[in-house]
């Protein structure tokens, strides 16, 4: 029986540490992204080149989003929610590139960030409106419900990350058997379907997250506090 | 037939039925979030923004159920628990 090739493989041990090609992978898109980053915000100014405005418009896109949903300023989570937003979908489009394994396909990756989006919750929670404002949400509408909170913090980040994680799996392993069967013209289709699920994907991640952090923010609180 | 044989064959025919019971129920739910949605937009088109993002959210939340049973069947095909339990 031949391996499928879709999950993840060990390249070498770092110790105690299993470094798989996934955790390779996800080291060159950092590196593109910090590079890119840097070459297009080099040169800055009033009058902006077509780079600088392709890399405003998407700042000001983040901005928008962020502004329709929280009451708080947006410049507070825009740049950790933009960098979660662009780094999950370089990570889902790394499937277009041949013979690289995508990040996001290895549950361990999506797990990560979806601890992250656990932790932004808690943390914008807290900084808008204390400690103690932010556990009384806990007790709302009544004391009865609080298990439920409880659950419900715990599912919604696992089915963040298997979420994720099963997207990006099931459309490599279906790209992956219709060449083992066909192999000629008819994967292509898939692909492109592949495609938009990435990028959709990867807006659900960062609009959950959003929708998550301003559950957890009292809608009282007054923009720009 | 050994013990094998018949772990090899229900884990198939389950993967299969798996997705099969849990692609249909999501598969309807999306097809009627989406035909309100398209209603609502054919109603009020200014409001279409607003209503795609929150139809992109819903879709999501009801899509990740055929993911769970997908996961479900790699697990029952890939990594079965049951298989390391007979051929100890």
């Amino acid at each position: 029986m031949r391996k499928i090739d879709a999950f993840p493989e060990t390249v070498f041990t770092l110790g105690p540490v299993d470094v798989t090609d996934t955790v390779i992978t996800t080291w060159l898109v950092m590196a593109v992204i910090i590079i890119m980053s840097r070459l297009l915000t080099r040169r800055l100014s009033l009058q902006p080149s077509i780079s600088q405005e392709i890399v405003e418009s998407c700042c000001e896109a983040v901005e928008k989003t962020v502004k329709d949903v929280l009451p708080i300023d947006p410049w507070s989570v825009v740049p950790v929610l933009g960098t979660l937003w662009i780094f999950i979908g370089f990570s889902n489009l790394t499937c277009l590139l041949p013979g690289l394994k995508t990040p996001t396909s290895d549950i361990n990756t999506t797990f990560a960030f979806a601890v992250i989006s656990f932790s932004l919750t808690h943390v914008f929670g807290i900084s808008t409106q204390g400690l103690k404002g932010y556990l009384a949400h806990y007790r709302e509408p009544t004391l009865l419900l609080l298990p439920f909170h409880l659950i419900a913090e715990i599912t919604r980040t696992v089915a963040l990350a298997v979420r994720l994680f099963g997207n990006m799996l099931s459309g490599e392993m279906i790209a992956l058997i219709l060449i083992g069967v066909v192999g000629f013209l008819v994967p292509i289709p898939f692909t492109m379907l592949h495609i938009i699920i990435a990028l959709i994907q990867a807006y659900i991640f960062g609009v959950l997250t959003l929708v998550f952090i301003a559950g957890g923010i009292n809608p009282e609180t007054e923009r720009g506090k | 037939m050994d013990s094998m044989t018949v772990i090899v064959a229900v884990s198939t025919f389950s993967a299969g039925l798996a997705v099969a019971i849990g692609g249909y129920g999501p598969a309807r739910g999306l097809g009627e979030a989406l035909s309100k949605a398209l209603d609502a937009i054919a109603r009020q088109p200014e409001a279409a923004g607003q209503i795609t993002r929150t139809l992109f959210v819903g879709m999501a939340l009801i899509e990740s159920i055929v993911i769970y049973a997908f996961v479900i069947s790699l697990i029952i095909l890939f990594a079965n628990p049951l298989i390391g339990y007979i051929a100890k």
